[in-house]
């Protein structure tokens, strides 16, 4: 972000609250919880006591890593959002924790991404990173350096790619942005900044080869990832591939194929909505409607206290100590 | 006399230095030698024995294999050959929940011995992983905080901490376990001059047997009467500390000297 | 620069500052929440909002305008939202005309636009003030009674320890490299932009070697204090009954809040 006092060369992919409707908010909440629950199974079952001080560490070197940076041309500069390397070090699942405890803190500590949208941050930066990243690496793991290293650079560009896609159609969907112009935007200026993730991303995996060969042998990476991500990795930048030239040349038409799929309401309804219009449908444009909705508004609100005080409670008679 | 030829000196060695308490040694090693993954060997056929009360210093160049030495004392890194034995314990698995409450093993760096967020939950972390109840645990907390001098210091943050004190609270994380033996990695490596004092003076009051390894041979000559030099992953000397300085030799051909004053 | 200038937590001994750190997460999502969910325009839901904002400022001994001024780091990503101000269909608000180019802003067009901008500044705002008040500890410690999942909570704890460290390291590193460099400007100096990417890849190369190194030697550090596999911690907090009072009065406010927005 551009006025950022500290952390001026941070990617502007996270996205602050309020830039996100709570559909598109709460799905990608969804989305980042079921990985995020199935990554913390994965390490948990390795019964490996090392991996809880390894990823709170290299959460911290990305979060450190990120503020290295090279000037590139006309005051911009090159840096690393990390999500491809994360997964390629440290395989996939461990990649994502990793990824989400930086998103997480960024978040709490320094504002830089938003909370209610945080469910999409992690998700954009964190797993479809793993996704892309670790994806389109994989099969190339055990071949020659030069063809291993170019796979490397191109699993880190396209992982930028593909949150940036990600991001400008959540944007759009969130009644936010028009894709005609975000879209463009977005992917023109993050084909830069993917260029530099991936030259960065692949001088540091050469160098923790030379330095470290132990780390990234064979072996580790059979062990963090099988061939079902490389098929997931391949899909997404399939499909990348194919809806952003769509996208930029008719973004209309994507928005017909939207509507038709129900992800948006036909007509004038912007899909940022979660209560058509504010009001209820059937009674119309009259103050008891709009009570009526606000009731409703207030309600989830009020489950959410209601679910929080819950959690409250069980917590406070737990016992003091936990493993 | 002290003694240069390892292989052949190591019994008399410890019977010599600590001839009033030999018969209660609390800390056996044996013929220790061992070789990292990569094939570097760090210790060879190492034998030395501490009694009860006892301070020793280990001095050496670096790579002599101090470090190493003491990750084997508490079992974190397991020799093919050679047995470690503390209070009577050999450090086998079923063990060392045990002998880690015995052996207060501090690191050199305490930016890797402090890892929690709050200078509290870092001296809590030994006493709470032994399994003593909250009460128990949080007195221990105050009581080696107390031990350090810094009991103000207990809901700072880690990394809000000077060298100094971050040196003091890292003795203090393994204080609150009440070890027998303390044994610490370059305690006054990086500290100032009034802190590297302040240490020296905590070090002094303590009455654990310790084994403390250094390059500081102005705190060697003060606190420790026994001395272990080591080289190359050897014992290449032990015993009183004076006779070992006055040794000119002896510390060139190891790479130590003396500061002058 | 030492990297503890990103700290922002301001201790004080204030009623929001003693608060338990559970209450305070609750109320920050609930906030955040309830501003997603007010309506486009509703303006007099927006101001009590920012009055609870000012509220939970005053009675943390902070000054307002402050957290004002930080919540602006959100305003660059409104860039994202402008053009949505020109495509939302409506009567027209003005036009201006830029070069060749026409711009109409609608009505429907500037509500939305600034609607989204509200509720960003006043979800920052409520975000930066649980930073200010609340030690980063404290909150790590309302996550784990909020039943996050132990070892993600345990992992953001070891990052939030070392995050510090590696920064300094990762400043020494681009000031080593500044010291080398002759200009220190972003004019091509010291070789190719391909050089200088390499350049700082085997920096990050570096600083993930040492990193995994430290994270060998925590290990280790945890082991000779009885770490065996499980993470233990004290609970520092119980719920006190001003903690369950200022809960609920946050919960109404902000009920109250939901239904005034739509009827107001």
């Amino acid at each position: 972000m551009l006025a950022q006092p500290f952390f001026p060369f941070i990617p502007q992919l996270h996205i602050p609250d309020g830039f996100l409707s709570l559909a598109v908010a709460a799905i990608f909440w969804l989305l980042s919880l079921v990985f995020v629950a199935v990554g913390v199974h994965k390490v948990q079952k390795t019964f490996n006591e090392r991996l809880i001080p390894l990823m709170g560490i290299m959460a911290a070197f990305i979060f450190a890593a990120q503020m290295l940076n090279f000037p590139v041309a006309g005051g911009t500069s090159g840096h690393l959002l990390g999500g491809a390397l994360a997964a390629i070090v440290l395989g996939p699942w461990a990649g994502i924790l990793v990824m989400t405890s930086v998103i997480a803190v960024q978040a709490l500590l320094f504002q830089d991404g938003g909370l209610l949208v945080m469910g999409a941050n992690i998700f954009n930066m964190g797993i479809l990173t793993a996704l892309v990243g670790y994806g389109l690496y994989r099969p190339f793991a055990a071949s020659r350096r030069t063809v291993q290293m170019a796979a490397i650079g191109v699993a880190a560009w396209f992982s930028v790619m593909a949150a940036a896609l990600l991001t400008s159609l959540q944007l759009w969907l969130s009644g936010t942005s028009t894709l005609n112009v975000v879209l463009p935007a977005m992917m023109g200026v993050h084909a830069l900044i993917g260029l530099g993730e991936a030259l960065i991303t692949v001088a540091a995996v050469s160098f923790i080869r030379q330095a470290r060969p132990d780390l990234m042998g064979a072996k580790q990476v059979r062990e963090q990832g099988g061939w079902g991500w490389v098929a997931a990795g391949a899909a997404v930048t399939l499909l990348a591939l194919l809806l952003t030239p769509f996208a930029s040349a008719d973004p209309d038409g994507l928005e017909r194929v939207a509507i038709n799929l129900g992800f948006m309401h036909a007509g004038q309804d912007a899909p940022y909505q979660l209560l058509p219009d504010y009001t209820i449908p059937f009674l119309g444009e009259s103050p008891i409607s709009g009570i009526l909705a606000g009731l409703v508004g207030a309600a989830v609100v009020a489950a959410l206290v209601v679910l929080m005080v819950h959690l409250l409670r069980r917590s406070s008679t737990l016992t003091n100590r936990r493993a | 006399m002290p003694i240069v030829h390892p292989e052949a000196a190591q019994v008399s060695a410890g019977a010599e230095a600590t001839s009033d308490n030999a018969l209660d040694p609390i800390l056996q090693i044996e013929r220790l030698t061992f070789a990292y993954p990569d094939g570097r060997v760090a210790l060879r056929d190492v034998s030395l024995t501490l009694h009860r009360g006892e301070k020793t210093a280990l001095v050496g160049p670096n790579g002599a294999g101090k470090s190493t030495l003491m990750l084997h004392l508490n079992g974190i890194l397991n020799a093919a050959n050679g047995a470690v034995k503390v209070a009577g314990l050999p450090t086998s698995k079923e063990n060392l929940p045990r002998i880690r409450g015995i052996i207060g093993l501090v690191f050199q760096n305490p930016d890797d011995q402090l890892f929690s967020p709050t200078v509290f939950e870092d001296v809590a972390f030994g006493p709470l992983h032994m399994g003593l109840p909250e009460d128990e645990v949080r007195s221990r907390v105050v009581e080696a905080l107390s031990q350090v001098d810094m009991l103000e210091y207990q809901h700072r943050l880690s990394h809000h901490l000077s060298v100094g004190e971050k040196k003091r609270i890292a003795i203090a994380t393994v204080l609150s376990m009440r070890p027998q033996i303390l044994a610490l990695d370059e305690p006054t490596a990086g500290l100032d001059p009034r802190a590297r004092r302040r240490l020296i003076e905590l070090l002094r009051e303590r009455s654990e047997t310790m084994l403390v390894s250094t390059h500081d041979l102005l705190m060697v000559r003060e606190l420790f009467p026994r001395m272990i030099i080591m080289d190359e992953g050897r014992v290449v000397a032990d015993g009183p500390t004076e006779e070992l300085l006055a040794d000119e030799p002896l510390l060139q051909a190891h790479g130590l000297e003396l500061p002058r004053c | 620069m030492h990297i503890d200038a990103f700290d922002q937590y301001q201790e004080s001994d204030s009623l929001v500052h003693r608060l338990d750190p559970r209450v305070k997460v609750v109320v920050t999502a609930l906030f955040i929440l309830s501003n997603a969910l007010l309506p486009d325009g509703a303006w007099a839901g927006f101001l009590i909002a920012f009055g609870l904002i000012a509220l939970v400022a005053i009675l943390a001994r902070l000054e307002l305008w402050r957290v004002v001024k930080r919540s602006f780091i959100a305003l660059p990503f409104a860039l994202a939202a402008v053009t949505i101000a020109f495509a939302a269909p409506g009567p027209p608000l003005f036009s201006f005309a830029l070069g060749p180019w026409e711009f109409t802003v609608t009505v429907p067009g500037a509500t939305r636009f600034l609607s989204i901008l509200l509720r960003s500044l006043l979800s920052v705002q409520m975000a930066i003030l649980l930073t200010m008040t609340t030690p980063f500890p404290d909150l790590i410690h309302a996550f784990r009674h909020l039943r996050l999942p132990h070892s993600l909570v345990a992992i953001i704890a070891f990052m939030y320890r070392y995050l510090f460290v590696l920064s300094d390291e990762a400043l020494r590193l681009l000031r080593a490299r500044a010291a080398r460099t002759a200009r220190l400007d972003d004019r091509a100096v010291g070789g190719s932009v391909l050089w200088r990417a390499r350049v700082t890849g085997n920096m990050a190369g570096q600083l993930f070697v040492r990193s995994f190194e430290r994270s060998d030697r925590v290990y280790n550090a945890m082991l000779a204090r009885g770490y065996q596999g499980h993470l233990y911690t004290l609970s520092p907090h119980e719920m006190s009954g001003f903690d369950w009072a200022a809960l609920g009065f946050f919960a109404l406010a902000l009920l109250a809040l939901q239904i005034f927005a739509r009827i107001g």
